[in-house]
C-alpha cells in the first residue's frame, strides 16, 4: 500500500527538526508533526548554553568529547545563531581545588581549550564576579539561540521538501499487527499555518517509517502502541534576568549542584538550574524556593543579582532515560547521553524507533545517528551532509556582514536584526513600505514581524520565537498589540484578538514567577495599559449579553454637529 | 533653615495636583514635590470613575449609583459618594472646555486604539465626537508608521463590539512624517506648527496635506478619528482645521504611551496649580523624615514635623502642619516590592499583603488579582492605617494610586479615586491647618 511519506517524524524541537533536515537533505520524503509550536517541548526551555564540554569532562568523557566536535560545528553552520561569549569555571574559596585540578585534565583529556585565570585576571573578563572568586578555567562555552536554530533545521527541512505541521498533536499511533505504519493526528485549526478561530480536523499520516523524537513525551506516545518507553522527566527552572550581569557563560566549578550557571542570552541573562524528577512532563509544580534558590545560589559567584530585576521565570523537562534495570536514584546521576530505541529489537514492533535522553549542543549529531538508522532500515544510502551545509541565515555570514547597509533602520535595531536573520536580513529586511519598530524592547520591526507571520500563520508565540518581539523587560505589555495588530488583514478581527490574547496570557505564565520590585511594577503597567484604556479584560466584542449603547452618553445634543442629528442621550 | 509651607504634597500625578489645587482654595500655604515623571503620560486623559463594579458587573452606565454599593474600605466608599461627585465638579471647573461630560451622568464609551469601548465619565473634547453612542458612521484613518493604531482593525473590533454605526478603518502615509520611529510628539508639532511638508502634488502644509489625504478615503462619513496625535499646545485648531477642510466632525482616539491626552491634562493642572499660587518643586525625591515626638498620650499618633528632600544632592527639610502622600501606587512607585514584601517606601505605611508572594496573583492574567489591590488602606478622614487600624500619623493624609481596597484597571476608576481622594486630602489638609 503507498504510505503518505517515506519517514514521519514527531516532535518538533531540536531533535525532531535536526532529524527531518537530514533525511530531506539525503532526498528522504519526510513528514514532522508537533502538537504545539516548534521548541514548545523542551527546546524552548533551556539556558541556551552551547557547551565546550567543560561541564561533563569529569563526570562523562564521552559527553565532553561529543559536545566540543558539535561546538565547532554550529559555530560553523548556525553562526547566526551562536554568541561566541567563552565560558568560566569559577571556583570558591570552598570549592574543592582536587575538583578544579580534575576538571581542568579532563578538559584537556578531551580536547577542550583550557585556560587558568587567576581570581584576578577572571574579574577582569566579568567585573560583577565576587572578590573571593579564587580562579577560573577559560573554555570555550557559547551561548545559543534554540528557538533560532530549531526554527532554521525547519525551513532548511521544508526548503528540501519536507512537510512541517505544528499544532498537529497525535492521538494515536496506527499500528497492523507487529508493524507501526503511521499516526493519527489532530490539526488544531486545520492542516497548514494555523489560524486562530478555524475549526480543527484529523487526519492518518501514514510512513514506512516512524521516529519518536517526542523526548520526555516519549512515553506518552509509546503507550498508544502498547510499547513501555521508561523516560524520567526531570524539571530544571531558569530566571531570566532584565539585563546582562555577565557577558561570559559562569559556571561553578564543583562536582554538581543545582543553580550553578549563569549564561547570557542576546539582553538578558538566564540563571539555572535545578534537577529534579517529574511524573508528568506537562504537569508538575513550579515553585517559589527554587526561583529564590537560583538569586541567593547564584548571588555567591556574582553578587549583584542579589538586587537585580528578573522578567520571568521558566521551566524545562529534561528527557532523562536509562536503560532498564539500571536504577539510579537521582536524576542528576542519569546518564545524558542518548539512547535510540528501535522497537523492533526492543520489544518485536517493527517501523518504529524512538530516540531518549541526550542534550540540546549535540542534536546534530544525535539526529546523523537516527537519520543513518533510518536509512539503513528503509535500504537508503545517501549520507549525512548537515555538518558541512550552513542552515538557512548563515550562507556567508562574514562576506554579509561585511557588506551590510542598514535597511533604513536605526543603526542598534539593524544591528540586531541582522544578527537575528544572519544571511536572511537583506530577503526580510528591504522593503520600500516604512519600516516601523514593533518591539521597543528587542528592536524588532515590522519587516520581520510579517516574514515571521508568513513562516507561523496567526500564532504569535510562533513570531515571537522567530523574532524576540515581547520577551524583553516589558514582557509584551507595550507590544502584544502592535504585533498583533501585524496579523490584519491577512487575519479577520476575532482571529487577531484570540491571537492576542494567547500571546499576552504566555507572556503573563512567566512573569508570575518574577513579580516583586521593578517588575511587579511592570506588570501593573501592563495590566493597566491592557484593561484600563484598552478594557481588554471587558471587552464587549469578546463579552457575552449586549451592551445598551443608547443608554450612554452619546455627546451633546449638538446642533453644531456636522449633519445636525441630536446625540442618543 | 527648613523651608516652611501649611500643606506639603508629596507627589504630582493627578491625586497630588488635584489635592494641592483643593488645599489652595482655602486660603492656605501649598507646596507639592515630586520625583518622578507623572505617570499622567502613560494614561488615555480620559476621566473614568467607575466603569465596572468589583464583581465584573457593566459597563456601568451610571456610575455614581454604584458608589454606595461598594464595598468597605473601597476608596470610595471611604470619602463617601457626595465628595465624589464634588470632586469632579471641582475638576470641571479646572478644565473648563477641555472636557466635555458634564452634561450628563451617563457614562461615555469611547472608543480607544485596540477598537473596545472605555466607559468614563468625562473625555477629552478632542474625543467628543468619536463617541460609541453616537450613531453617525465614522472613518478611522491609521498611519503607516504609527504601529501603535490599526484603523482598519480597530473599525472591524468596533463592529464586533456591537457599536450602533458603520466604522471604516483606512492606512495612510502621515505628510510630513519621514521617519519611520518619529515620536508622537512630531505628529502633534507638524500640524500644531502647520508646518511646511512635501508631498508628491508639491509643497503645502501640514494640515492641508493630511486632509487631501484623508479626503480621498471619504465616504460620506460624518466624521473622521484619528489616532491621538493631533496637535499638542494647539490641538482645539489643528482639529478644528482639520474638520473645516473636511466637512465633518474629527476626534482623537485615545492611545497608549506617551499619550498626548494625558500630556495635555498635565500641563492643564500645573497651569493651574501656577494661578493658585501653589509652589512647585519636580524632580525632587523625599528621603527622610522626622516626627516631633509631641504627643499626650502614648497610644496617640505620630505627627509629622518634617520632611527631608534631596535637592541635587542637597538634603533641605520641608515642614508643614499637614502633608498629603501622593506617590501613586506600584506603576508610579509609591508602593514598592521585594522577594519578600511590599512596603511604602516614605513613611514606611502599612501595606496588607498576604505572606508568599506567590499569594500575590493568579493565574488568569485579567483575573481577580491581588496584586493590583495593594496600598494604603486608610480612615474615613483618608489617614493611613497602621496593622492595628489605628493612623499610622495625626498628620498625614494619602490620596490617588497610593490607596489600597481597589483594581483601578478593573473597575476603570483610577481617575475618579484620585479626583476623589485628592479633592478630599487636599480639603482636610487645608482645614487641618486653622
Amino acid at each position: 500500500m503507498p504510505r503518505d511519506t517515506e519517514v514521519l517524524v514527531l516532535g518538533g524541537g531540536s531533535t525532531g527538526c535536526g532529524i527531518a533536515r537530514d533525511l530531506a537533505m539525503r532526498g528522504l520524503e519526510v513528514t514532522l508533526v508537533e502538537r504545539g509550536n516548534l521548541t514548545d517541548g523542551t527546546t524552548g526551555r533551556m539556558h541556551g548554553l552551547l557547551h565546550s564540554g567543560g561541564r561533563y569532562a569529569v563526570s562523562d568523557q564521552a559527553s565532553a568529547t561529543e559536545c566540543i566536535e558539535e561546538n565547532e560545528i554550529l559555530r560553523g553552520i548556525a553562526g547566526h545563531c551562536v554568541e561566541e561569549t567563552g565560558g568560566l569555571f569559577v571556583q570558591r574559596p570552598e570549592d574543592s581545588d582536587e575538583y578544579f585540578q580534575e576538571k581542568l585534565e579532563g578538559c584537556r583529556e578531551c580536547g577542550i581549550p583550557a585556560r587558568v585565570l587567576s581570581g584576578r585576571e577572571a574579574r577582569e573578563v566579568e567585573p560583577y564576579l565576587a572578590d573571593d572568586v579564587a580562579r577560573a578555567i577559560e573554555v570555550p562555552d557559547g551561548a545559543v539561540d534554540p528557538f533560532r536554530l530549531c526554527v532554521a533545521n525547519a525551513i532548511d527541512a521544508e526548503n528540501h521538501g519536507a512537510r512541517v505541521e505544528t499544532h498537529a498533536e497525535v492521538v494515536d499511533l496506527l499500528r497492523d499487527g507487529d508493524d507501526i505504519y503511521g499516526v493519527e493526528v489532530r490539526h488544531e485549526s486545520g492542516p497548514g499555518k494555523r489560524t486562530h478561530a478555524s475549526p480543527g480536523t484529523t487526519e492518518e499520516i501514514t510512513a514506512d517509517y516512524v521516529v519518536n523524537a517526542t523526548g520526555a513525551w516519549a512515553g506518552q506516545i509509546g503507550a498508544m502502541a502498547d510499547l513501555e518507553i521508561e523516560v524520567r522527566p526531570s524539571k530544571g527552572v531558569m530566571t531570566i534576568m532584565n539585563v546582562r550581569q555577565v557577558d561570559t557563560v559562569i559556571n561553578r566549578c564543583r562536582p554538581k549542584g543545582d543553580a550553578d550557571i549563569i549564561v547570557p542570552h542576546e539582553t538578558t541573562a538566564i540563571l539555572g538550574t535545578t534537577d529534579e524528577e517529574v511524573s508528568d512532563p506537562d504537569d508538575y509544580p513550579e515553585e517559589q524556593w527554587e526561583v529564590d534558590q537560583m538569586i541567593d545560589t547564584l548571588s555567591e559567584l556574582v553578587p549583584i543579582l542579589e538586587e537585580a530585576r528578573t522578567i520571568r521565570s521558566f521551566w524545562g523537562v529534561r528527557p532523562l532515560y536509562e536503560p532498564p534495570g539500571t536504577g539510579t536514584q537521582d536524576p542528576t546521576d542519569i546518564t545524558r547521553d542518548f539512547f535510540l530505541l528501535d522497537h523492533a529489537d526492543r520489544d518485536g514492533v517493527a517501523g518504529m524507533s524512538s530516540i531518549v535522553g541526550g542534550k540540546f549542543t549535540t542534536y546534530r549529531a544525535m539526529a546523523e545517528e537516527i537519520a543513518d538508522h533510518v536509512c539503513d532500515k528503509l535500504g537508503v544510502t545517501a549520507s549525512c551532509s548537515t555538518a558541512d551545509e550552513p542552515l538557512p541565515g548563515s550562507e556567508n555570514i562574514e562576506t554579509l556582514e561585511a557588506g551590510m547597509d542598514d535597511f533604513g533602520l536605526r543603526s542598534p535595531v539593524a544591528r540586531r536584526s541582522t544578527q537575528r536573520l544572519g544571511s536572511r536580513a537583506s530577503e526580510v529586511l528591504e522593503t520600500d513600505e516604512p519600516n516601523p519598530v514593533i518591539c521597543q524592547c528587542e528592536g524588532v520591526t515590522r519587516a520581520e514581524i510579517r516574514d515571521a507571520i508568513s513562516q507561523s500563520g496567526s500564532d504569535l508565540n510562533a513570531v515571537r520565537i522567530r523574532t524576540r518581539a515581547s520577551m524583553g523587560n516589558c514582557q509584551g505589555g507595550f507590544c502584544c498589540q502592535n504585533m498583533a495588530n501585524e496579523l490584519h488583514p491577512t487575519y479577520d478581527e476575532e482571529t487577531v484578538r484570540e491571537a492576542l490574547d494567547e500571546l499576552f496570557q504566555e507572556r503573563w505564565k512567566g512573569e508570575r514567577h518574577a513579580l516583586w520590585g521593578e517588575q511587579l511594577s511592570q506588570a501593573m503597567l501592563n495590566y493597566a495599559l491592557h484593561a484600563t484604556t484598552m478594557n481588554r479584560d471587558h471587552d464587549p466584542a469578546s463579552a457575552t449579553g449586549d451592551v445598551d449603547f443608547a443608554a450612554f452618553d452619546g455627546g451633546r445634543t449638538a446642533s453644531d454637529r456636522v449633519d445636525g442629528t441630536q446625540g442618543a442621550d | 533653615m527648613a523651608i516652611e509651607d501649611d500643606v506639603l504634597v508629596v507627589g504630582g500625578g493627578l491625586a497630588g495636583t488635584t489635592a494641592a489645587l483643593a488645599a489652595a482654595e482655602r486660603d492656605v500655604q501649598v507646596r507639592l514635590v515630586s520625583y518622578r515623571q507623572s505617570t499622567l503620560r502613560n494614561a488615555s486623559g480620559l476621566i473614568d470613575i467607575l466603569g465596572y463594579t468589583p464583581a465584573g458587573d457593566g459597563p456601568l452606565v451610571d456610575p455614581f449609583e454604584a458608589l454606595d454599593d461598594l464595598p468597605t474600605g473601597h476608596p470610595y466608599e471611604r470619602v463617601g459618594s457626595e465628595a465624589v461627585r464634588e470632586a469632579l465638579a471641582f475638576f470641571d471647573g479646572i478644565v473648563g472646555d477641555a472636557y466635555a461630560g458634564a452634561h450628563t451622568d451617563a457614562n461615555a464609551l469611547v472608543p480607544t486604539h485596540g477598537g473596545t469601548v472605555k466607559p468614563t465619565a468625562r473625555y477629552p473634547t478632542s474625543t467628543a465626537a468619536g463617541l460609541a453612542s453616537d450613531d453617525r458612521d465614522a472613518l478611522l484613518v491609521g498611519f503607516e508608521t504609527l504601529p501603535d493604531f490599526e484603523a482598519p482593525l480597530a473599525a472591524s473590533h468596533l463592529e464586533a463590539a456591537g457599536a450602533p454605526f458603520t466604522a471604516r478603518g483606512v492606512t495612510v502615509r502621515f505628510p510630513g512624517i519621514v521617519r519611520d520611529d518619529a515620536k508622537v510628539t512630531r505628529y502633534a508639532h507638524l500640524l500644531d506648527h502647520d508646518e511646511t511638508v512635501e508631498t508628491p502634488a508639491g509643497e503645502t502644509t501640514a494640515r492641508e496635506a493630511l486632509a487631501e489625504t484623508v479626503r480621498t478615503h471619504l465616504e460620506g462619513e460624518a466624521r473622521v478619528g484619528f489616532p491621538a496625535v493631533l496637535g499638542d499646545d494647539r490641538a482645539d485648531a489643528v482639529r478644528a482645521d482639520l474638520g473645516d477642510r473636511l466637512g465633518v466632525d474629527v476626534f482623537e482616539v485615545p492611545m497608549g504611551p506617551p499619550s498626548l491626552p494625558g500630556i495635555r491634562l498635565e500641563d492643564l493642572l500645573y497651569e493651574a496649580l501656577e494661578a493658585a499660587g501653589v509652589r512647585v518643586t519636580t524632580g525632587v525625591p523625599v528621603v527622610d523624615y522626622e516626627t516631633d515626638g509631641e504627643r499626650t498620650n502614648a497610644t496617640d499618633p505620630e505627627r509629622i514635623d518634617r520632611v527631608v528632600v534631596d535637592r541635587n544632592g542637597a538634603e533641605v527639610p520641608h515642614r508643614a502642619t499637614q502633608y498629603v502622600l501622593a506617590t501613586g501606587g506600584l506603576v508610579g512607585k509609591g508602593v514598592q516590592s521585594e522577594r519578600d514584601g511590599v512596603f511604602e517606601p516614605l513613611f514606611d505605611c502599612h501595606v496588607p499583603q498576604p505572606a508568599d508572594r506567590y499569594d500575590w496573583f493568579v493565574d488568569d492574567v485579567f483575573g481577580d488579582q491581588p496584586y493590583a489591590r495593594f496600598g494604603l488602606p486608610v480612615d474615613r478622614d483618608l489617614r493611613p492605617l497602621d496593622a492595628g487600624d489605628d493612623p499610622e500619623f495625626s498628620n498625614l493624609r494619602a490620596a490617588g494610586a497610593v490607596l489600597g481596597g481597589y483594581d483601578f484597571a478593573a473597575e476603570k476608576s483610577g481617575s475618579g479615586v484620585s479626583l476623589a481622594t485628592g479633592y478630599v486630602a487636599g480639603r482636610r489638609a487645608a482645614e487641618g491647618c486653622r
